[in-house]
């Protein structure tokens, strides 16, 4: 049998490379996937966790969380594309209008 | 689960998101990022949660990810080119600022009373659909019901978002002119 923790070892590994997705691409859509890689992360904590504890809550929670993802993919690829219409780019590098 | 499975679910899994964060052409990245949420549904369905596992491969690794493909295709995205070499500090920095969030969560886990020990025996229709819609439609509905607003919410935002603005027919010309073609009407 494999102990919890490896499971969440795991989770926070996967968390970290999610971070270091986001800190260092600069396409927009990569650091999307970054943030769906941070999701999944978490969602095996709770999956491991719960399984651990002999509940099933954490499993309804992974089925919000995949319901919250589906809705944030949708809105941000919409306001991707958007950005796309109006400067040309995805790069996150060069959508400074509004940068101090 | 065998430690033998789980361990070579965990390389397949670390191995295919470090590809999904340091291959340069986008479409790449997306099928490393499928070969990770594979990984994980089997490691769900492994812990006994064979609903959640199969709605992963079903929502994310199909109908999401299939979102961002078709992102990508429609924007007509080419790899990246190699950022200039005054990014490498800050790229070293933000290296070093994750392995010291890894070196933190390995620290708090070494100290959560739940997280070692042994696993408890999965009681009887663990994981399985029954028992996930009983707890949706019973402690969770509310959450459940404002979920369905949310999607709502989300469709029409994105369709309002995405949408070019439409050509104005019926608008006198100075309108039209003040409109541009390009600006995406709602937003």
């Amino acid at each position: 049998m494999v102990p919890m923790s490896y499971f969440v070892g795991l989770s926070a590994v996967l968390f970290a490379i999610g971070v270091a997705g986001v800190l260092l691409r600069r396409n927009i859509i990569v650091i999307f996937m970054s943030i769906e890689i941070m999701l999944n992360a978490v969602n095996l904590a709770f999956v491991a966790l719960g399984r651990r504890l002999g509940s099933m809550d954490g499993q309804v929670m992974v089925f919000f969380v995949m319901t919250v993802a589906a809705a944030e993919a949708a809105v941000g690829l919409a306001i991707i594309i958007a950005v796309f219409r109006n400067r040309e780019t995805v790069n996150a590098d060069q959508l400074n209008l509004m940068r101090w | 689960m065998p430690l033998g499975v789980f361990i070579f679910l965990a390389a397949l899994a670390v191995t295919s998101a470090l590809g999904t964060v340091l291959q340069r052409n986008p479409v790449h990245c997306l099928l490393a990022l499928v070969v990770t949420l594979l990984a994980i549904a089997v490691m769900f369905i492994g812990l006994g949660a064979v609903t959640v596992g199969f709605l992963q491969v079903i929502v994310y690794a199909g109908a999401i990810m299939v979102l961002f493909l078709f992102v990508i295709w429609l924007l007509n995205l080419q790899a990246e080119l190699r950022t200039s070499p005054g990014y490498l500090a800050l790229k070293a920095l933000a290296g070093l600022l994750c392995a010291a969030l890894v070196a933190e969560l390995f620290t708090l886990l070494w100290h959560a009373p739940t997280a070692g020990g042994a696993q408890a025996a999965a009681p009887p229709g663990y994981g399985s659909i029954e028992k996930i819609a009983t707890m949706l439609f019973s402690d969770y509905l509310i959450s459940f019901e404002v979920t369905s607003v949310l999607l709502l919410a989300a469709i029409v935002g994105a369709m309002a978002l995405a949408r070019r603005a439409p050509a104005p027919q019926h608008a006198s010309p100075q309108a039209a002119a003040a409109d541009g073609p390009a600006r995406p009407e709602g937003a």
